[in-house]
């Protein structure tokens, strides 16, 4: 499922020079930016909560982020939740935010992602190739369908099984080693990295520097890859809607870019 | 005069706010849950069967254990001297006021397949994560003590002269536990049992982090509920119905059963 999204890559230019605070004949703008994102999105968005504050564009800002599987950010935003800006890690849950009409304006993506297949550091299932994943009794861990890395996963599972190497069924048999569904991709990383399962598909961006050392990873090849997207969009119930739009046009900037792609992210140029 | 009737209304103010914090949600969920119609299918889907089995199942395996291990124990703690007694009487007490989410971890650092017991375990093919053993395990570590404390201060409270009178009469000592110490500590021993029934089948925090969430094998009521908020609400409203009625149902039991006197229980 893709949206007709507009790929806008910078934003407009001169609000980015503007200070924060009252406009005349505005209401001011409080100083905080509120800001909910997927659980991949836990270390890039971090580091931005952190590190844009000190920038003259965001000075006095305090930016609070919210992390979670995108679904369940979603529905918290149906229920009301205070945000200015959601981030989904697909298009078919910022779609479902857009038509119950939480967000204002069109949504843009601004990064890619790869799907990669993680062990644990002592492989002790003796995963060597994306076919042992099928193997009875090896303990994979995913999330729900609904959940973007889950709803990834099994695309990418249907096109190796489409694929007479793998053979079909390959997917069933995968998906019937399934022992959990964990909450978010971020809870696959750490199911995998404790050494409680086997394998788990994963993120090529949620391979940080603190889980690399524990986990081993398998690369799927780029014709297995679903198309794995993020995208980010200012929500109706804005409260900060200059700071909001600022911290979008800082993300699809160079700056922003950059930092996304020191963190294992694919980036739009 | 007028101070007095100002704190009383104040009073009144403070005490009406506790009651509507407790009672709105309560009659929310039951409103929302009741009002569109969701409840009666959701009722009959497979996800609401397959936990409601599951946490029947396991919350039913957890007070097994609880009442034929933790007998024994609240009993040892109750009437006997032996080292370190002050220390397992304290260990009994931690689950109670621990963290779920810390009890979790624990579990995994004790019984994950990297854990202190759980590696030795795997060597030799047993593997607990991702199992329903794995949420009984959680359930009994969090749920028990509730069925421990409250026989320990069961037993405690026996008159040993009744007992000391049968044993007189020749009655053998399991006898006088059967006939004598059994019955009359026996409205704890019930309360007991139902407050640990009741925490076991609301276990959430160490389930979700130790045992996982799969649909039939590990997915309680209370992760059933967490999974289907984000793709299926009237199965999260007819799930938390179901929880909200048996837990009502629960208490009621424990409050009747707290009310009788000992003697009317005889089993036996």
């Amino acid at each position: 499922m893709t949206l007709p999204l507009a790929l806008t890559v910078c934003g407009t230019s001169g609000s980015l020079s503007t200070p924060p605070g009252p406009t005349a004949g505005q209401t001011p703008e409080p100083a905080e930016l509120v800001v909910l994102a997927a659980s991949s999105l836990t270390d890039a968005f971090g580091e931005l909560a952190e590190t844009l504050p000190k920038q003259a564009s965001f000075a006095g800002v305090r930016i609070l982020m919210g992390f979670g599987a995108s679904t369940q950010l979603r529905v918290q935003l149906e229920q009301g939740a205070p945000a200015d800006v959601f981030e989904s890690a697909d298009a078919a849950q910022m779609e479902l935010a857009v038509r119950a009409g939480l967000i204002k304006g069109t949504p843009n993506v601004f990064a890619r992602n790869r799907l990669t297949v993680i062990v644990p550091r002592e492989n002790r299932a003796g995963i060597a190739s994306l076919a042992d994943l099928a193997r009875p009794g090896v303990k994979v861990v995913t999330t729900a369908r609904d959940v973007p890395i889950g709803g990834y996963t099994l695309q990418t599972l249907s096109k190796l099984a489409a694929d007479p190497q793998y053979g079909s069924g390959f997917d069933a048999r995968v998906l019937a080693n399934v022992v959990s569904e964990e909450a978010n991709v971020r809870q696959i990383v750490a199911k995998v990295q404790l050494g409680e399962a086997d394998a788990g598909f994963v993120y090529a961006s949620d391979i940080t520097a603190r889980i690399s050392a524990d986990v081993r990873t398998l690369e799927i090849p780029e014709r297995y890859q679903a198309p794995a997207e993020h995208v980010i969009g200012v929500t109706r119930s804005v409260r900060a809607p200059v700071l909001a739009q600022r911290f979008i046009d800082h993300v699809l900037a160079p700056a922003g870019q950059a930092l996304l792609k020191r963190h294992g992210f694919l980036t739009l140029a | 005069m007028q101070t007095g009737i100002g704190w009383r209304a104040l009073g009144a103010v403070a005490a009406t706010l506790v009651v509507v914090v407790l009672a709105v949600p309560l009659a929310a969920l039951l409103w929302r849950a009741l009002e569109g119609g969701a409840l009666g299918p959701a009722l009959g889907s497979q996800l609401v069967a397959q936990a409601l089995q599951l946490s029947l199942l396991t919350s039913a395996a957890s007070l097994t254990f609880a009442l034929l291990c933790g007998t024994p124990l609240a009993y040892g703690l109750a009437r006997w001297t032996f080292p370190g007694r002050g220390l397992v009487d304290a260990l009994v007490d931690v689950p109670v006021v621990l963290p779920p989410a810390v009890a979790g971890i624990a579990l995994l650092m004790a019984f994950g397949r990297r854990g202190v017991l759980g590696a030795p375990l795997a060597e030799v093919g047993i593997s607990l994560a991702f199992t329903p053993w794995a949420v009984v395990l959680a359930q009994c570590f969090v749920a028990a003590p509730f069925y421990v404390r409250a026989a320990r201060t069961g037993f405690a409270g026996v008159d040993r002269d009744l007992e000391g009178a049968a044993r007189v009469d020749g009655a053998s000592p399991l006898a006088v536990f059967r006939h004598v110490t059994v019955p009359l500590a026996l409205p704890s021993l019930l309360t007991g049992a139902v407050l640990c029934w009741a925490r076991a089948l609301g276990e959430f925090g160490a389930t979700i982090m130790f045992a996982g969430s799969f649909r039939g094998r590990t997915q309680t009521m209370p992760l059933a509920i967490y999974a289907a908020l984000e793709s299926d609400l009237g199965a999260t409203l007819a799930l938390s119905t179901i929880l909200v009625v048996v837990s009502v149902t629960m208490l009621a039991v424990a409050r009747y059963v707290t009310r009788r006197s000992a003697s009317e229980w005889r089993f036996w």
